[in-house]
């Protein structure tokens, strides 16, 4: 694997490989020493155009426990601010030296230009561009899903398993979200069953050649299509209400129609679980209960990002690529 | 990685023998290596005087196998074996020459007891460069401090490019370079237990 | 004295042979094949072996940037004419949307007279139809009609004529002097921050959709406008299917409404953003298969009446780059004869004697400039022509191109066709498919020029 774009690119055997490399990784976090010696002498840049703390920390920890150094290299305060262009950045990391560049763009396709402009050999890795992937979030969503509805369902290790027959309903603003669309594609080649819930004005035209159900209605897909697991979206408030361009008359009229509550984490069945990416708005798209409440995933979810991030650098970096180019 | 070529420099002690275009030999047949696998348990027991602080662990895929059944032996000439101190330990992640392969997978590391002050008996099926065993060693350090570490193969190929040697030995078998020996188990390639090698000149 | 040109056995819109001989600026005689007079000695005469070679009308183009003044680093008068003259063409229109904005008659004269001393095609500026291109107030329309550059287009291309009661104006004031306003179709609330065609390419690859509504809607209104007020419209680079309804619909209904499709979207889809290179980005943005099937069939029937370029030449560092942060535009003049020659000739459906009209003839007529181009190829008319070899294919490479530019999408894709000689006035600015750098020729021909 010299890349990681897009969930697009996975294949089933690739997801898998993904999602068995990540369980070894999170088995060597819960010892003691948690730090491998696995990537000593290969250099990590997390190349952030946006603002995401959270999303740089997981990457950070993952590739410190897999003994890389590490550069942060944010847009904020640098030449990137000043109006540097993306390719001069790339040249800068080609010159430093880079193994890899985990990238987080506001522009959908920048790391696949990064990937493929001929800029930088690095190899790269998506953490999120624009409206288009963010294929590590997916992986450890999968990751969670399958250790939660597989792993317990059988009672064996779920390594090597798809999530074939598993219903995952995704609900929110699918429109301007890379998680929805990193998820779809991932979920489905991993044989999962995907409904989108959303209201019309949040999904794309053209949603209708994705691989998955679509739905207006929130309780119906809970109650008549009964998911395994409930994936809530982040939404951002500006878009819910005031103005002629918003998404929603307002955040209440969204947060009654497709906010998750208690009410309707009833409608469930037992082994349910529920899901963020993060960062919640609390009492907008998920309320309290249902964010804290004993069947949410939620902060398993970032644990599981660093192994699953350790899972990607690894397939990344620790082979050799000239005789393994693009073959995961 | 089940099979790999092991030649000086892979580390990869287990192999395959399907490429060869010479014949393979087989050099220990099933009765052969029951017998070794039967004499390393009661060297273990001699050496350790008793099996009471052993803990095995064999290195993937075929060491692991091997460990299983010396477990079993175990249990069956000294009552003091803790049958449940038998595990598995992958080394990928701590070896040498990651950038020289294509990427490998990482397997499973298991180790259902504590090692802290035990006798930890590494199992592999054969021992060559000894980089194999340099990288279970620091993956050991890893998982805790044991009191003594031993190690046992069924096959010694010679060839070291480090200072390591095996404590329990099932067969010292003089190699050129250039064969591969390759270990076939029941459990693990659904066939009858061999030692083969392949890619010898005079064959 | 300027040189005279005997073409050879040269076929005038793809059919018999001839012998056309060119002398003073005019095509002289059109006599059957071999029976040219040969030049006598001392003669300034140059024979060409024309055999298979197709001749057309000079051809016009209704939609080029030259970008001069104000991105010189872009393109020039001088080097887009010269692109110009290498695709076959012997006038250019030359869109407003400079810096200085070609909003005065000042800017206008200025860009004609560039046009004029570069000397390889003719330059036939337009004129924004408002103050800077905002979009909010009428720019001297009429001032620039009166000016030496004789303004008849008049275009905000690149921004919508959006305000109904504005365009309405526009529509109606340049009837006074037979002007026509030429409109880019572009919703601007529909197409906030729109990187490419809405549809199924845009939903999985994240960036934000130009919906077809967003274009069909502003040519809907116009060409109701267009009827109401009585005025002529032209519709800039339409590209979708429904536009094509639309222009038919107002045909046939007597609207005086003139429609142009780009090359490239007659042969591009939006399949080609998928791989984020913004050599593909352009505005309005390519289209689905079906709109490219539809834009062909209705330049065939004559719903389309011309194809028009949109050559938009960039510097590297504007492609270089995120889609989302990439100019729009792509460069067009030299492969646009090639374009048509594959997917409407080669494909049956045009004559080239079509060419020639959508090309040539038609472009002149709603420019106003068909008393000196798009005529036809018959003794007496200006010698602006070009010769075209339909059977060359050709590797297209950015790099090579003549445009200072090299932002082509065609790049290293096969073209049929290949332009090996362009005539403006009498006088080859290409010949043997290089330009003839007109220093070489003196500049009195150019002044000797009939009107």
């Amino acid at each position: 694997m010299k890349h990681l774009l897009s969930t697009a690119d996975l294949s089933k055997d690739d997801a898998i490989l993904l999602l068995d490399t990540a369980a070894q990784m999170a088995a060597t976090q819960s010892r003691e020493i948690k730090k491998l010696p696995t990537l000593r002498g290969r250099t990590v840049v997390n190349l952030f155009f946006e603002d995401s703390t959270r999303t740089r920390i997981s990457f950070e920890t993952a590739a410190k426990r897999l003994s890389a150094d590490v550069i942060n290299f944010s847009a904020k305060g640098s030449s990137v601010s000043k109006g540097e262009s993306l390719k001069d950045t790339a040249l800068t990391l080609h010159a430093m030296g880079a193994d890899a560049v985990v990238v987080r763009h506001h522009a959908s396709g920048a790391p696949h230009m990064l990937a493929h402009a001929g800029w930088l050999d690095a190899g790269v890795l998506n953490a999120g561009d624009g409206t288009h992937q963010h294929p590590t979030q997916a992986l450890l969503d999968a990751f969670t899903i399958r250790r939660h509805l597989v792993g317990q369902r059988s009672g064996t290790d779920p390594v090597g398993a798809d999530l074939a027959g598993l219903r995952v309903a995704i609900v929110g603003d699918v429109l301007h979200s890379r998680v929805a669309r990193s998820n779809v594609h991932l979920l489905h080649t991993l044989g999962a069953e995907v409904t989108l819930v959303s209201p019309p004005t949040l999904l794309p035209v053209g949603v209708e050649a994705w691989p998955c159900r679509v739905s207006y209605h929130l309780d119906e897909t809970l109650l008549q299509w009964q998911p395994d697991a409930v994936m809530m979206l982040r939404v951002q408030r500006e878009r819910m209400g005031g103005g002629s361009g918003a998404f929603f008359p307002s955040p209440q009229e969204y947060s009654r129609t497709f906010g998750l509550n208690a009410r309707r984490l009833a409608f469930l069945p037992d082994h349910a679980i529920v899901m963020h990416p993060g960062p919640m708005n609390r009492g907008l798209e998920i309320s309290a209960d249902a964010a804290d409440h004993v069947r949410s995933v939620i902060v398993e979810q970032v644990a599981n990002g660093v192994a699953v991030r350790m899972a990607a650098l690894y397939l990344l970096l620790a082979g050799n690529e000239s005789s393994e180019r693009n073959a995961l | 990685m089940n099979a790999g070529t092991a030649v000086p420099g892979s580390g990869t002690s287990s192999t395959s023998t399907t490429t060869s275009s010479a014949p393979a030999v087989t050099v220990l047949g099933e009765a052969e290596i029951a017998r070794a696998l039967t004499r390393i348990a009661h060297e273990i027991t001699e050496r350790n005087k008793g099996a009471r602080d052993v803990v095995l662990l064999g290195i993937p895929t075929r060491g692991v196998t091997l460990a299983a059944r010396l477990a079993t032996l175990l249990a069956e000439i000294e009552p003091s074996f803790d049958p449940d101190a038998v595990g598995e330990l992958d080394v990928t992640m701590y070896r040498d020459d990651l950038q020289r392969q294509p990427t490998r997978s990482v397997g499973v590391t298991r180790v259902p007891v504590s090692i802290d002050d035990r006798t930890v008996v590494l199992v592999d099926d054969v021992l060559f460069s000894g980089r194999t065993i340099r990288a279970a060693l620091d993956a050991l350090n890893d998982l805790g401090r044991p009191r003594v570490v031993q190690l046992a193969a069924l096959v010694d190929r010679g060839h070291r490019e480090l200072p390591i040697r095996a404590d329990f030995v099932g067969k010292n078998l003089p190699t050129s370079r250039s064969e591969r020996v390759g270990v076939r188990l029941r459990e693990t390639d659904g066939v009858a237990d061999a030692v083969l090698i392949a890619g010898r000149a005079s064959a | 004295m300027s040189t005279t040109y005997i073409l050879r056995g040269v076929r005038p819109y793809g059919g018999d042979p001839v012998d056309l001989v060119l002398a003073g600026g005019v095509i002289e005689s059109v006599t059957g094949a071999g029976e040219a007079r040969p030049a006598a000695a001392g003669q300034d005469v140059v024979e060409i072996d024309a055999a298979g070679l197709v001749a057309l009308p000079g051809l016009v183009d209704l939609h080029t940037h030259l970008r001069e003044p104000g991105r010189e680093d872009a393109e020039t008068v001088w080097s887009g004419t010269r692109a110009a003259a290498a695709g076959g063409f012997t006038a250019v229109h030359a869109m407003a949307n400079t810096t200085p904005t070609q909003d005065t008659a000042g800017v206008v004269e200025q860009v004609w007279r560039l046009g004029r001393d570069a000397g390889w095609a003719d330059v036939q500026p337009v004129g924004a139809v408002t103050v800077g291109l905002a979009g909010e107030r009428l720019a001297e329309l009429g001032a620039m009609a009166d000016s030496r550059a004789r303004v008849r287009v008049f275009s905000d291309d690149g921004k919508c004529v959006h305000d109904p009661v504005l365009m309405r104006r526009a529509l109606e004031y340049v009837k006074a002097f037979d002007g026509v306003v030429a409109q880019h179709a572009q919703e601007p609330r529909l197409t906030e921050g729109a990187q490419m065609n809405e549809g199924v390419v845009s939903a999985e690859i994240g960036l934000t959709g130009w919906p077809a509504a967003a274009e069909e809607a502003i040519i809907a209104r116009d060409v109701l406008l267009a009827e109401h007020v009585g005025s002529r419209l032209h519709v800039c680079h339409l590209s979708t299917a429904r536009s094509v309804e639309i222009i038919r619909w107002a045909k046939s209904r007597g609207v005086d409404v003139t429609a142009e499709v780009t090359p490239h979207h007659l042969i591009l889809t939006d399949e080609l953003a998928r791989g984020y290179n913004p050599v593909f980005k352009v505005n309005p943005p390519l289209r689905t298969a079906e709109d490219v099937e539809a834009v062909r069939q209705g330049l065939a029937d004559g719903t389309i009446d011309i194809v028009a370029t949109d050559h938009a030449p960039h510097p590297v560092e504007d492609k270089d780059c995120e889609w989302a942060a990439a100019a729009f535009g792509m460069t067009g003049l030299e492969t646009a004869l090639s374009v048509v020659q594959s997917t409407m000739v080669d494909t049956g459906r045009m004559t080239w004697a079509d060419v020639a009209r959508v090309l040539s003839s038609a472009p002149a007529r709603i420019g106003r400039i068909e008393d000196r181009h798009g005529r036809p190829l018959d003794a007496g008319e200006p010698a602006n022509l070009v010769l075209v070899d339909p059977a060359a294919t050709r590797r297209i490479d950015g790099a090579a191109q003549v445009t200072a530019s090299t932002n082509t999408p065609f790049q290293g894709m096969e073209l049929p066709g290949r332009v090996v000689a362009t005539f403006l006035r009498g006088r080859a600015t290409v010949l043997d498919g290089t330009p003839v750098e007109p220093a070489a020729l003196g500049s009195d021909t150019f002044e000797g020029a009939a009107r």
